[in-house]
């Protein structure tokens, strides 16, 4: 037998590796994390002294300084609209549809592993699609509508695997004893599953659109305008039935191709701009994702089976 | 009639998971049919072996291959980065943090993920690449390197995330198994876990050069359009997607050869993509059977 | 049989997991080259017992030792803030409730042990490999097949590989944690005459929810009840004629 003087030598030789090991492990988050920060402050440095009330009430000027995003995040938001109308229900049905009804059978599995595929395709495939489809083939044009399908079709696999991991978290003697007291399925589902997986599918919803928010490449290859200078149909009429929909057809940009154009300019003075529309992306998706990670917590806190 | 509402709302429910296969058909379908046109141009030799890329000039040349090394290069230098830090990072949060603070610290980590691409090309260019030029002063301001290196940041997340699920999910009795002979963490974590992960760590992998083959904003900004065929960092050049991009930013006729070639460059994107995710699969199954 | 040689002692052991006190002062001698069963119902600690004695506990937050666990004849206090436990793990074998054999093949289970401390010489390995699966009475079944994956065998046979591998650093003590509670009756008995045969090397502690075993198996034995060591005495005495009426109550089957 080894005597323990030798034992310790090599416990001790072992454990400076595990040391560095340690480190490295710490360099890696603390460079992951520190580019992160660099990041923030370097774009809140130069873009926040920009931000005032007419930044967001201008409309894009050949001036840096009398330009403005209102165009832009006019038409982030309308587009987020029909993303989210397009996709929320569509993905939580299908989520539904994996985790409630479907069987073991072939045509779920393409299903699955389709999904799961969907999520590796780059985004600006989607883009390409969409041009060939929506804008020649169904005449869409280079709108708003266009542009939300586009990113709801984009953002469809993160709602259902969201809808269908909440989903899974109900333990099964919830539906039994729905089931047990007479419910259908869809009733079990309306007044069991859904409300009770309504935490998750909202953390789902907010990510997806946090993601869309962000999307530049896709937009671009639709033909999303660069330079716009007017805002959307206004939706309310002045006669029944007050609201129209002709907004949905009207050409559009958003904030992340504005950046991106002011930051392809040689001047300076539009970089400013550049970091200001950056810092104002930054924040909302910084908040909307913190918001999911706080609702998924507390969900978590809360549900207890 | 309850039943018939049941079977209708069952079918309708169906429909939406199955529209997700739609998705699919439609890009594959899409790409494919208006690609075709383009090799009624130009022949699929030229495509493969033309050494220049310039299908907007007078003079046009149709070879993929300046696109596909801006493509390989920028993908290389990203993995290069995010590989290492991520599987180290993950390893990290999985066998040496305390679940507690793991719960904090792994969303935080994946806030890298929900940055705006386009803000990592405004990182990139501004921010990037002057700090290296003090490093290589013979730096352009547009290059390959530090697009790839951002890129890298960028998707440390996909890999650390999904890496550090697969190392949680190894049943614990493995680990206890570990330590009980006295092995130390760092040989738990490399011996037993990592390969036990190594399937889940795969998946991780891929999508990683899933996202860095399709990245585009980045490139796009700090890289600077110009198809080279190169694999020198230091100078600029352009991806299948930066070249997309800048195609469609200009006026763009339907059924032009730049309107077909972007189709073309989509279609070997997708491609690209799908060569690597069955290399995944493939290499996931081969290990499967080894154990 | 060799001579009554004190190996380990535990000396008012209390162990904590957050705030529940787990062990309530526990006392008992472990002899060399004898099996020492840990019985008791469910919940009484005899696992957690057990599980000190390699410090399994550490791999957790919350774990609170007071007390010792003395490893002689160097009289070491294995429960030590200035012990570390991968020494405590390098001299303590542990074999687990469940078969868990790395997904790895056989030989390379059984060599783990010696390759986590550094040993490189290949055929001191492989010489070790081939005693331990000996010891643990597999030797004959996978001689020709190391190489393939441990995962394949059977139930049975990973338990017995598991204790191969515990076997192949040499241990001072081997503990078992109900070594045969996954198993069919079959693989159990093979375990059982196992441990018989394994007493002339290796001290052995087990913990074991079946009285039948307990008796089979081993030369002393300690009841244990809601955390408290209620009796600790040579098994023909426990099993035959116990001092202590819970005890009595305990393997007359009278709660359990």
């Amino acid at each position: 037998m080894e005597s323990r003087e030798a034992l310790l030598a090599n416990i001790k030789t072992r454990q400076k590796w595990d040391f560095v090991f340690a480190v490295a492990g710490l360099l890696s988050l603390m460079f992951a994390l520190v580019t992160l920060l660099a990041l923030i402050v370097d774009l809140a440095m130069t873009g926040v002294p920009r931000i005032n009330y007419e930044f967001f009430v201008n409309f894009p000027s050949r001036f840096a300084e009398r330009a403005g995003i209102l165009s832009a995040w006019v038409g982030s938001f309308c587009i987020m609209l029909t993303t989210a109308f397009c996709a929320i229900p569509l993905g939580v049905a299908a989520g539904v549809y994996l985790e409630e009804y479907s069987k073991k059978n072939w045509v779920s599995q393409i299903i699955e592993l389709n999904i799961i595929n969907l999520a590796g395709i780059p985004s600006i495939t989607y883009g390409l699609m969409a041009l060939g489809l929506f804008v020649y083939k169904l005449k869409l044009g280079q709108s708003i509508l266009t542009a939300g399908l586009t990113l709801g079709l984009l953002v469809l696999p993160i709602i259902i695997v969201t809808t269908r991991e909440a989903i899974r978290s109900i333990p099964n003697t919830i539906r039994e004893a729905s089931y047990a007291m007479g419910a259908s399925k869809w009733q079990t589902i309306r007044y069991h599953i859904l409300p009770y997986s309504s935490g998750g599918i909202l953390t789902g919803v907010i990510i997806s659109l946090s993601r869309a928010i962000g999307e530049t490449a896709p937009l671009i290859t639709i033909g999303a305008l660069t330079f716009i200078a007017f805002l959307p149909t206004a939706p309310f009429d002045a006669h029944i039935p007050f609201v129209n929909f002709k907004w949905l057809m009207d050409p559009f940009t958003v904030m992340p191709i504005q950046m991106f154009n002011w930051l392809s300019r040689p001047q300076t003075e539009f970089h400013v701009n550049a970091a200001a529309t950056g810092i104002v992306l930054l924040v909302m998706t910084l908040i909307m994702n913190g918001g999911a990670i706080w609702l998924r917590l507390r969900f978590r806190k809360k549900m207890k089976w | 009639m309850r039943r018939l509402k049941e079977r209708l709302i069952e079918t309708v429910l169906f429909l939406a998971a199955a529209s997700s296969v739609f998705v699919t058909l439609g890009i594959v379908g899409i790409l494919v049919t208006e690609s075709i046109p383009f090799f009624e141009h130009v022949s699929i030799k030229d495509f493969l072996t033309d050494t220049e890329w310039t299908p907007l000039f007078e003079n046009a040349h149709y070879g993929i291959l300046p696109l596909l090394s801006g493509t390989f290069l920028t993908t290389m230098i990203a993995l290069l980065v995010a590989i290492p830090l991520g599987t180290v990072a993950a390893a990290f949060l999985s066998e040496y943090v305390r679940p507690g603070i793991k719960e904090i610290l792994k969303p935080i980590l994946e806030l890298l993920a929900a940055v705006p691409t386009v803000v990592y090309g405004y990182f990139a260019l501004l921010f990037v690449t002057p700090l290296l030029q003090k490093v290589i002063p013979s730096l352009g301001g547009f290059n390959v390197l530090s697009a790839g290196i951002v890129m890298g940041v960028m998707i440390i997340p996909y890999v650390s995330s999904l890496s550090e699920d697969a190392m949680r999910s190894v049943p614990s009795h493995l680990r206890e198994a570990s330590f009980a002979v006295g092995a130390s963490r760092i040989q738990t974590a490399f011996r037993v876990v990592i390969p036990a992960a190594f399937s889940g760590i795969t998946s991780a992998y891929i999508l990683g050069i899933s996202r860095a083959l399709g990245e585009t904003m980045v490139v796009a900004i700090a890289a600077g359009m110009q198809p080279n065929l190169t694999l020198n960092p230091l100078e600029p050049s352009a991806t299948i997607t930066a070249f997309i991009v800048q195609v469609s930013l200009g006026d763009l006729p339907h059924g032009s050869i730049g309107y077909q070639s972007i189709y073309v460059a989509g279609l070997s994107l997708l491609c690209l993509t799908l060569c690597f995710n069955i290399i995944g699969l493939w290499l996931r199954k081969k290990f499967q059977e080894k154990e | 049989m060799k001579d009554l040689v004190l190996r380990a002692e535990v000396k008012d052991l209390k162990f904590s997991y957050g705030d529940k006190l787990v062990l309530k002062g526990i006392t008992l001698p472990v002899y060399e080259n004898r099996v020492t069963a840990l019985i008791g119902p469910s919940g009484c600690g005899k696992t957690t017992l057990l599980r000190c004695f390699n410090r399994m506990h550490d791999l957790y937050a919350n774990a609170h030792y007071n007390g010792e666990i003395t490893l002689h004849p160097d009289g070491i206090n294995i429960l030590g803030k200035d012990i570390d436990p991968m020494e405590v793990r390098m001299r303590i074998g542990m074999v687990f409730q469940k078969p868990n054999p790395f997904p790895k093949s056989i030989y390379e289970n059984v060599a783990y042990g010696l390759k986590v401390r550094g040993v490189k010489k290949k055929s001191f390995i492989e010489e070790r490999v081939e005693k331990s699966l000996q010891q643990a009475g597999l030797w004959t079944e996978v001689k020709d097949r190391l190489n393939s994956a441990a995962t394949a065998l059977s139930g049975g046979q990973q338990q017995r590989l598991c204790i191969a591998r515990a076997l192949a650093t040499e241990p001072e003590i081997l503990l078992l944690d109900e070594p045969t509670s996954a198993l069919d009756p079959i693989s159990t008995r093979h375990i059982e005459e196992l441990i018989q045969e394994l007493r002339k090397d290796v001290t052995i502690a087990i913990v074991t929810h079946s009285l039948h075993q307990a008796a089979r198996v081993s030369d002393y034995t300690a009841f244990m009840y809601l955390g408290d060591l209620i009796e600790f005495g040579a098994s023909d005495q426990i099993f035959t004629n116990p001092k202590d009426q819970k005890t009595e109550n305990y393997i007359t089957g009278r709660f359990g």
